[in-house]
């Protein structure tokens, strides 16, 4: 009895042993890269704001100037997610929300909408999706210069009628294969300049407050 | 000694492939060899983990008490992976642009506790080491292959996706390997995994067959004769 008690113990402090070196040399490691990974987190994140502002035109710490923006059902979002205002010299000369199209052939198609005070789109970028590979996936930009088209339109340009793909009347292109993805990203975008005119004054009023 | 090391390579890279014969890991290497660039770096990634897990685990092997091996060695496992993938994240940026998705997925692959429970465990330190290097150089070799063939027969390309790793400049290296091709569809998504994964085994068997071919028939002969 005491040799299998002893036993038991034995391969208890064995498992306890090892869990402890673990989490120190996790906790460790963790400590000497956070800095880093901080960094080239921070990085990445102005890097691919950055692609929807025109050069030059902010001067800003777009990360630090971070805002919280609420669940809305226009922007396809379930959960508030995050909008970064762009600043000129103390002025606001864009402002970029996150946006998400639920209607993709695959699943949510995640968006970056860069938009001027003025309701001109700056630029729209695909941050994530699951589209087809080879079919759908040319709304993201490294396969295709697609989502260029979106750059200075605005809801008035072309009339709110019109904004949709080709193939539906409307006044955007797409490939011949994939109506689906473009027809996603369209709307969404649509969506995202229509809760930007309907809540314009929030979006940059909170830039004044900030500025306080 | 030599002749133990020469065992080892060959085991790893050939005789007990992980990939085409112990069929071993198969959740991410059907998952991510749509490309060559992608089935070498999950490869390689991969190696690295069984070089150093197979290490571990022979250093500690005498303190570990038989009834919680597993735990142990999973916890060695998912450990050194953890680390691996932070150490990545802060020093070598650009080539944890590519890995970084695949790291955490070897913690799941199978063939890196099977080797630390079938070999390392019971072997020395260099041995353990040298097996996991091999094994893993084994699996990379089957990945480049899969992502290699499903690349040219779904894209027709070979070497895409480099730029991930060195920059847009590298778009220069993608070879055509079939210009105007249409691509086939089929080949990138996961039946074409299952497909050119059957093909290789498949391949494997039948260079194996003509080699034991002579063999049998010098037995043969006199036999008959």
């Amino acid at each position: 009895m005491s040799e299998y008690v002893r036993n038991i113990k034995l391969t208890a402090l064995a498992l306890f042993g090892f869990s402890i070196v673990g989490a120190f040399l996790l906790a460790g490691t963790n400590d000497l890269t956070w800095p880093a990974i901080e960094k080239s987190e921070r990085d990445a994140k102005i890097k691919l704001i950055a692609q929807v502002l025109p050069a030059g035109s902010y001067d800003n710490d777009l990360v630090k100037s971070t805002r919280v923006l609420p669940a809305d059902p226009l922007l396809g979002l379930r959960k508030p997610a995050e909008y970064y205002p762009a600043e000129l010299a103390g002025k606001t000369t864009a402002v970029v929300l996150e946006a998400i199209a639920p209607d993709g052939y695959a699943g949510e198609i995640k968006l970056l909408v860069g938009i001027r005070p003025d309701g001109q789109l700056t630029g729209v970028r695909v941050t994530s999706h699951n589209e087809t590979p080879g079919l759908g996936d040319y709304i993201d930009i490294a396969k295709s210069r697609w989502i260029l088209q979106f750059n200075g339109k605005s809801l008035i340009n072309p009339q709110p009628d019109d904004w949709k793909v080709k193939k539906d009347g409307g006044k955007f292109d797409y490939m011949t294969g994939a109506t689906i993805s473009p027809r996603a990203v369209v709307k969404a975008v649509k969506n995202a300049l229509s809760y930007f005119a309907q809540h314009k004054a929030e979006l940059l009023a909170q830039e004044v407050n900030h500025g306080k | 000694m030599a002749s133990e090391i020469r065992d080892i390579i060959i085991n790893g890279l050939w005789k007990q492939n992980p990939g085409i014969v112990q069929i071993l890991g198969m959740c991410p290497t059907l998952a991510v060899s749509s490309s060559l660039v992608n089935g070498l770096s999950l490869g390689l990634a991969t190696t690295l983990v069984m070089a150093l897990a197979n290490t571990a685990a022979a250093i500690v092997s005498r303190l570990v008490p038989q009834a919680v091996r597993i735990p142990i060695y999973i916890l060695i496992i998912a450990t050194l992976v953890t680390m691996v993938d932070l150490l990545m994240h802060a020093y070598v940026l650009q080539l944890y642009l590519v890995l970084g998705i695949y790291i955490p997925l070897i913690v799941v692959n199978c063939i890196v506790l099977a080797r630390v429970e079938a070999y390392a465990s019971k072997h020395g330190i260099f041995h353990s080491f040298l097996d996991g290097l091999m094994m893993g150089l084994g699996l990379s070799l089957v990945l480049a292959a899969l992502g290699g063939l499903r690349e040219i027969f779904g894209k027709g390309l070979l070497l895409s996706g480099l730029d991930l790793a060195f920059g847009p400049a590298a778009n220069a290296y993608v070879i055509h390997v079939l210009p105007n091709y249409q691509g086939l569809l089929l080949a990138i998504l996961p039946p074409g995994a299952f497909i050119g994964l059957g093909l290789l085994i498949a391949a494997r068997n039948r260079i194996e067959h003509i080699r034991a071919q002579p063999a049998r028939t010098t037995n043969l002969q006199p036999e008959t004769a």
